[in-house]
């Protein structure tokens, strides 16, 4: 009898540890990233990130991402229907953390889509259709070419201005950005610098409540 | 039930040391990929499927006490060592990185952690195997006399 006590105990103690441990550990996490959002703001934000929202917006999303992630591409609609329901009040930024192999070009054509004005469209139609240009994994470039004159970009110029040396700047920033606030995985969200702690989108929309009811008191 | 004598209540006490090693190794190694969220490189990957089996194993072998437990957990233990020492050699870089098997995903010679300036998780690994086929061959000697 006293053996079996010893080893549930044993037990008991081994899962205690863990969960404490997760907790301290996501606390320690989120504190020395909370101290980078005050001191650091640009860690979060770079002048040449892509923001939309109102700029009064007082709610800040960056969100690390991937075009060829799936899970990014899933959580495209959730976060514009959030954006919907607090107009005014939340800036998306998007930063990029090309993962996947092959993403780099990917994001490559997408920063050029910008000298053409047209990048959250490209963004978007990337997302919709990522069954299609991503195979197991795999970003396949070429059939992007098919699917972006629909949405009325030069396909000649785009493959000009991708190979431009300061998208490979944005790029490598971003990434080291990435590292700097422990981003292993896309999407990768933060609320005003707070991280989100355990991924899902109810969790996601919980963070961005708190953080206007904390910023918009009525 | 009967009254267990003394020289058997040691031996269960050792073989419940030796789960315990696995278990808090399993814990640790799960704590390093899911809270830390490090990711595991294939190495780390072969050590594992030598180590989580262990745990139950282990287990077995104490409720109740079966000294045939030696031989089940005894090559686990001694494979997920060979593999443990290899990869702290490819670690410390007495095994050049140019002959790793690892070429996609994460090297196997990425650093995650330094506790004490110089103990690398393949070292903690390599020491929670040690510690095991330790009590394990002690175990079997106890049993033998």
């Amino acid at each position: 009898m006293k053996k079996i006590a010893l080893f549930a105990v044993a037990c008991c103690l081994l899962l205690f540890g863990f969960v404490v441990g997760n907790n301290y550990y996501k606390e320690q996490q989120a504190k020395k990233i909370g101290f980078m959002a005050q001191e650091n703001v640009s860690t979060f934000v770079r002048d040449h990130s892509m923001t939309r929202g109102s700029d009064d917006a007082k709610v800040y999303l960056v969100e690390f991402m991937d075009p060829a992630c799936e899970t990014c591409a899933a959580f495209a609609p959730f976060i514009r229907k959030m954006m919907e329901a607090y107009p005014g009040k939340i800036k998306l930024v998007v930063r990029y953390a090309p993962f996947h192999d092959g993403s780099e070009g990917i994001v490559k054509i997408l920063e050029a889509t910008k000298k053409q004005g047209k990048y959250w469209e490209a963004l978007e139609i990337m997302f919709r259709m990522q069954d299609y240009w991503v195979s197991h994994h795999k970003p396949q470039p070429e059939k992007l070419w098919q699917l972006l004159p629909k949405v009325g970009l030069d396909i000649e110029r785009l493959k000009k201005d991708m190979n431009d040396p300061s998208i490979e700047k944005v790029i490598a920033q971003d990434i080291a950005d990435a590292e700097t606030l422990n981003v292993r995985k896309t999407p990768g969200y933060f609320v005003n610098g707070k991280p989100l702690q355990t991924f899902g989108d109810r969790q996601l929309l919980k963070l961005v409540q708190s953080a206007i009811m904390a910023n918009y008191p009525n | 039930m009967n009254q267990p004598d003394q020289p058997t209540d040691s031996n269960w006490m050792i073989l419940f040391c030796c789960w315990l090693v696995a278990a808090l190794s399993t814990a640790g190694s799960l704590f390093f990929s899911y809270v830390m969220e490090f990711p595991p490189c294939v190495l780390c990957w072969y050590q594992r499927i030598f180590l989580f089996p262990l745990v139950l194993v282990l287990a077995v072998g104490l409720f109740p006490f079966n000294k045939n437990v030696v031989k089940f957990s005894l090559p686990l233990a001694i494979a997920g060592w060979l593999t443990a020492f290899y990869h702290t050699l490819l670690h410390s870089g007495i095994i050049p990185e140019t002959i790793q098997p690892c070429s996609q995903g994460v090297p196997c010679t990425e650093e995650y952690i330094k506790l004490f300036g110089f103990i690398t998780i393949p070292m903690l690994s390599l020491l929670a195997f040690t510690t095991i086929i330790v009590l394990l061959i002690l175990l079997k000697k106890r049993i033998s006399q």
